[in-house]
Parts: C-alpha cells; structure tokens; sequence
C-alpha cells in the first residue's frame, strides 16, 4: 500500500472533518503514515472555510457535525462551484441514508465501523489525482489489454474469452489499476449491490478471473493485497 | 367532571337534543298547518250556510213581506243550535232573531265582519265571537245572519294541547332517550379508556371489548385490538432482539476482550502479537456485520424501509444472485441453477436481493447431500415414481402465480423438520445441525423480515429431500396482464 501511495499520489491532500477527536487523529496519523498531506477540521464551519481555501484532493465529511451538518456543508461546496472528491463516513449505515448522501453531492459513502485499509482505498479511487485512464477506450496494464469498446481482452498475443461480468470486473480493476480495490467496492460498482455477503462470494470470483488472466503467465498481474482487497498492476510500474 | 356533566357532554348526548329540536319543529309546523287549514275550512263553511240562508231569507221576505219574514226567522232561531239571527227596523231597533247585545256599528255596515255578541237567552254577561254578514233588505230593514266561532275555538284549544302534549312527549322521550344512548356509549367509550389506561400502564396484553353488534365502535375497537396486536408483537420482538443481543453479542466480545487480555498478559514476541490483534479484527468484523444484520432486521420489521421502493422484476435479482453466487457454489461442490419467468415487484431491489443471496449462502452451507458423496442419488417416492435428481444442485427459480411473486430457492441436503422451520426463522436462532458453521444465526431472519415488509412470508417447507426456501411476495399491481403474454408454464430462462 505504501509502495503504491507514493508511486501515484506522493503529496495527495486530504482534508478530515470530523468532530471526533479520536477517530479524527487516528485518521490524520494513518494518512500520513501513507504519505499524504492530512488537515483536520473539527466542525462544519471550519471545515466549510478550509475546504474552500484549501486546495484538496479528496475531502472526508463525518455526517453528524457540530454547528453545519455533512450534508450541507457539501450541498454548499457544490453550490460554489467546488467539485473536490467527497467521502462521506455515517453511522447510519443504511441503503437509504447512502442515498441521500449521495444525493447531497457526496461521490462515495462509507458506514461506520469501517478499516481503515477500507478508507484509503476509496479515498484513493476517489481522488482527482487518479482520473489517469477512466476517459480511455483501452486500458492496458503490462502486457493486459482491455479494450472498452469491442469488449475483447487480449494478453500478450493471447485472446481471453471472458464471461460479461468478468469483464466488468476486470475493466474496474484495470479502471483503478495501480490502487487497491476492496471486496465492499467491487461488490458496489461490479454488483451494485451494497449489502455485507457472510461469505466470500467475491473471491471466487477474482480466483476464477486470475485463472483466466494469469495462469500461464510469468508475471500476475493480478495480486491480492492482504487485509484490504486486490489490486491489479505490473510489478515495475 | 360529575358523572351528569360527563353525560351531557357525549356526542350522542348533542345529537340527541338536535333531532329532539328538529323534530319539535316538525311537530310544531305539522300542527300550526292543520290548524291553519281547519280554520280556513270552517270559515269557509260558515260562509257558504250563512250565504244560502241569506238568499232564502231574502226570498221569503220578497214573496211574503214583513210577516213571513218575522215568521221565518223566529222559526230558525229557536232550533237547537240555530244560527244567529237579527233583523233591525229602519230606525235600527231590533224587530226578530235571537241576538241580545252586538257590538256597537256592526249593523251600520252591510257584508263580513268578525264581531262579539250575546244571545238573547242568555242572561249574564258573557260575549262570544262570531263570524256575521249583515245585508240591507227593502224598505230600511237590515238582517244579520252570522254563526257562532266558539267551534271554531274550541277546535283552536285542542290543537294548542295537541301541540303542548306532543313537544312534551318529544322532548321527554328525546332526553330519555339520549341519556340512555349516551349512557350506553359513555359506558362503552369507559371500558375502552380504562383498557387504554391499563395499556398505557405496561400490560400489553390487554384488549378492548369488542361487542357482537358490529357498529363503528366495535369496527373502532376491533381495528385498535389489531394495531394493540402489532406494538405488543413489536415490543416482544424488541425484548427479544435485546435479550439475544445479550447473549450473542457479548459472547464474542467477551470472547475478542479474553484474547486481548491474554495476548497482553503472555510476553510473546511480535508475531504473537500480530496474530492476536488480527484475529481481533476478524472477530470485530464479525461483530460489525452481526450488528448490520440486526439493524436491516429492525429496520425492515419497523417498516423503515419502505422509503426505498421501486418497479423492478424479481427475475433480474434472481439472474443477479445467481450470477454472483455460481462460481462460490462450483468451488463448494454444488451446482447453481436459474429458472426464471416474469416476475414484477413493487419493492426494495436491495433487501429483496439481500433476502434471496441469505437463501443462496444458506443452501451452499448448509444444503449439501448428507449421506452419499456421489452426485446422483435415488430419492424417495415422490408423485408415485422414482425421480432421480441431482442432489448437489440448488435451485433458485423466480415466477409468479397468480397474484403472487415465488422467489424460491431449493437445496437437497437435509431440510429443516416440520417442527423445527418456525423457530429457525428466529433471531440469531442456530438449529443444531448449523452450529459447526460459521454464521450470524440471522440469514433467515433477515430474508422474513424483507417478506414482511413487502406485505409478503416466506416459507419453509420440504423439497424431499431438502429444504425449499420462498419467499411469497404480492405481485405488482396492473402487472399480471404483460405476464398473459408471455406463456407461464415455460420457464424464459434456464441456466
């Protein structure tokens, strides 16, 4: 993870609005821990004020704050003009409430309790430093290539046939290639659904993709990162 | 409030006075019209005999002169019940009839007056009224010829007492009756609030009386029996989830505390360490998602999250899962199978989905053969023959019938018995064949509370062997005619 951070992002800037102070500098700590520049806000005003001024890339909005409440603390940043990235963190964990957040002008939406391996992986997807491949039509990693159009996948001189949810799976992966991609994001953004499966349906379904891919191969490209999820990337890069 | 004022404070004790004052009226107006139309009836008689014997006197008096006039009236006045009868001389005395005394002038002018008199006979001074016409004859001489109104009074007095009588009868019976009504209701109305009170005081069990008759009071008591019915299956459930909280969720925190403190107690090297703190986040997770399910549960049973709701097809969340779940299901030994048809819904996509991917995780953990590894085994009679089937195959099929949509999910490991299904949709209920797994004991909860939300069950019953899972959802309304083109018997889809 570390490696990864600041291969990509050495100096993202995070800004924290959170008015725990525990959980707040936990977070701060972790992030700089990673590398990245982390400021902290301690209410809804401040953190109006300071993500305004303040040149950030990605903010972390607690929902419940004193003086100005989450959501309209981004439904006013977005009513300036300021698009900067926004992770939402709830207690209220529910499929409604992410919704709402969403609604308000939020990009992703994290529940409480959450790891932080969990955190820094969105925070990283999020980030306006990594819009890198998203507009391409094809996404290469080493020698894998995923054209978005034709829907053909091809490694080295070899053509894989992959099933159509396979190839989402993929095409997110290769999306977000370089930066860890967790178990609860792939489930969201391949899936759409938002529930907690018991059991872990989404490994299978990597395993059964990195056959496809990998197998064979000298080099996988495919690599699970303990703790937190998978990430896909060539070794050098 | 004294018990009267309570009383007279009742609707039906106001209703009561109004249509008692409604119908004095109506009382009143029957009577003043029949009165009304009786005099009119009367006078008009009066006029007619006293016109017709005018006309005869006249006659008489034109043939015969002053003597068969005299004659004639003296005749007519001493009959019983004789009309009043005055003939007056030109120099106005009193020549023939039966009148005593008039009332001065009324012989002065000719035609129809109402005027006070006296008879002859009588010798008091008592005056009656009476209706007359006086006429000029020839010569100078006037009659009166008229008819006495006392009938006519008399007639008056009755109707006055008729009026008087009646409106008493009214408003007796009418107040009568309201406080009997009223008595009735406030009595009803009084068990009710004493029901109420003893709720409100924490016995949950109690209900209201509902009575035999079926009146709005009895519909009022029976539907707040019904919503008593619902808080009291609420609140149980509300202890309950405390109480299994209780149990199953500070067994593994006591469990995550013990690890921890024996981690710190034992000097152990780092990797000791490690391994200690990572198996306390395992367990936490497990925690955090126990703790998820229990708020998706109570949100879905407290009817939260109907919020949420949108038109979708069940079959597409049925293609969703099993898409998900395959691959899982292959590397655990078992087939996923799909057989779908239309199956429209009005509901919430996610729980709905969640609910059929508990039934999926619950049939790959739990619904392996038994007995027999191999993939083929005969199975018992059903239908009288010998089906054989694939006993490591899950099912999960979506259809609708009728106007309900079946979400279904159909294992062949050993089922759940009869006596036992009702109680494994319990919270945090684990049967004991389940206990070796992993698992929150709320997979089954969780997908009844969704069918509950969706006005729906979900059943558990016996796929011979195994255990087939539905959940029985109402279709959506207006839908069923898009599903007539479609044949139903074919299944769309069959992976």
């Amino acid at each position: 993870m570390t490696a990864t951070a600041q291969a990509i992002a050495p100096q993202m800037r995070i800004l924290i609005i959170e008015d725990d102070r525990e959980s707040a500098d936990y977070l701060v700590k972790a992030f700089r821990e990673v590398g990245y520049v982390a400021d902290l806000a301690g209410d809804g005003e401040q953190g109006l004020a300071m993500a305004e001024s303040g040149d950030y890339d990605v903010l972390v909005v607690d929902r419940m704050l004193p003086k100005r409440d989450g959501l309209s603390l981004i439904g006013a940043l977005r009513d300036k003009g300021n698009r900067t990235p926004v992770l939402i963190l709830s207690a209220l964990g529910q499929v409604d409430d992410r919704i709402k957040g969403l609604r308000a002008g939020g990009d992703d939406y994290l529940p409480k309790p959450y790891s932080f391996a969990e955190l820094l992986a969105r925070v990283e997807v999020l980030s306006r430093r990594n819009v890198g491949p998203a507009e391409e039509t094809t996404y290469r990693v080493g020698d894998l290539e995923l054209d978005r159009l034709s829907h053909r996948v091809a490694r080295g001189k070899d053509e894989l046939t992959l099933q159509p949810r396979e190839f989402r799976l993929l095409e997110y992966l290769m999306k977000h290639a370089g930066q860890v991609v967790t178990r609860t994001m792939l489930l969201e953004n391949v899936w759409d659904y938002h529930f907690d499966p018991q059991t872990n349906v989404i490994d299978v379904h990597i395993s059964r993709l990195r056959s496809k891919i990998d197998k064979g191969f000298e080099r996988p490209l495919l690599h699970t990162i303990r703790g937190a999820g998978y990430m896909i990337r060539d070794g050098i890069r | 409030m004294t018990a009267f004022g309570k009383l007279i404070r009742t609707t039906a004790f106001r209703l009561t006075l109004v249509y008692l004052l409604l119908f004095a009226l109506f009382a009143a107006s029957l009577l003043a019209y029949f009165a009304w139309n009786t005099r009119r009836m009367i006078t008009e008689q009066i006029t007619m005999t006293v016109n017709t014997e005018i006309s005869q006197v006249t006659d008489i008096y034109e043939r015969r002169g002053l003597r068969g006039l005299f004659n004639t009236i003296e005749n007519r006045a001493l009959r019983p019940g004789a009309n009043l009868y005055l003939v007056t001389t030109p120099s106005g005395e009193a020549f023939a009839g039966n009148v005593g005394a008039l009332a001065p002038g009324v012989m002065g002018t000719t035609g129809w007056s109402e005027t006070a008199y006296r008879r002859m006979d009588e010798q008091d001074n008592a005056y009656h009224r009476a209706l007359v016409n006086v006429t000029e004859l020839s010569g100078g001489f006037r009659l009166l010829i008229g008819r006495d109104l006392e009938e006519r009074r008399r007639l008056f007095g009755i109707v006055a007492k008729a009026a008087q009588w009646s409106i008493l009868v009214v408003v007796i019976l009418g107040i009568g009756g309201g406080i009997f009504v009223a008595r009735r209701v406030l009595q009803r109305i009084d068990a009710m609030t004493g029901t109420a009170q003893r709720i409100m005081a924490g016995d949950l069990s109690g209900r209201l009386p509902v009575g035999r008759s079926g009146d709005e009071l009895d519909r009022l008591a029976s539907n707040l029996n019904a919503m008593l019915e619902r808080i009291e299956a609420l609140m149980v459930g509300l202890k309950e989830v405390s109480d299994n909280i209780a149990h199953d969720l500070k067994t593994p925190l006591t469990r995550l505390r013990n690890r921890a403190e024996e981690a710190l107690a034992r000097s152990g090297n780092e990797a000791d360490y490690r391994a200690a703190l990572e198996r306390t986040i395992e367990e936490s997770d497990g925690l955090i998602r126990t703790f998820n399910a229990l708020l998706m549960i109570a949100r879905a049973e407290s009817g939260q999250a109907r919020g949420n709701m949108d038109d979708f097809d069940a079959a597409d969340v049925a293609e969703g899962i099993h898409e998900l779940y395959e691959p899982l299901a292959e590397d655990d030994g078992m087939t996923l199978r799909l057989k779908t048809a239309s199956a429209p819904l009005h509901g919430n996509r996610e729980l709905i989905g969640q609910a059929l991917a508990n039934l999926v995780e619950n049939a790959i953990k739990y619904g392996k053969p038994a007995e027999a590894k191999s993939a083929e085994i005969k199975t018992a009679e059903t239908k009288g023959s010998v089906v054989s089937l694939d006993a490591r195959q899950i099912l999960i099929d979506a259809r609708q019938e009728g106007d309900q949509v079946l979400l279904s999910v159909t294992d062949h490991g050993p089922g759940i018995p009869e006596s036992e299904r009702k109680h494994a949709m319990e919270r945090f209920v684990r049967l004991d064949s389940s206990r070796s797994q992993p698992g929150s004991g709320l997979g089954l909860s969780l997908a009844s509370a969704v069918a509950t939300l969706h006005n729906g069950e979900l059943r558990l019953g016996d796929a011979h062997p195994g255990l087939i899972a539905t959940l029985v959802i109402p279709a959506r309304a207006g839908a069923s005619e898009r599903l007539a083109v479609q044949s139903p018997d074919v299944p769309q889809k069959v992976a």
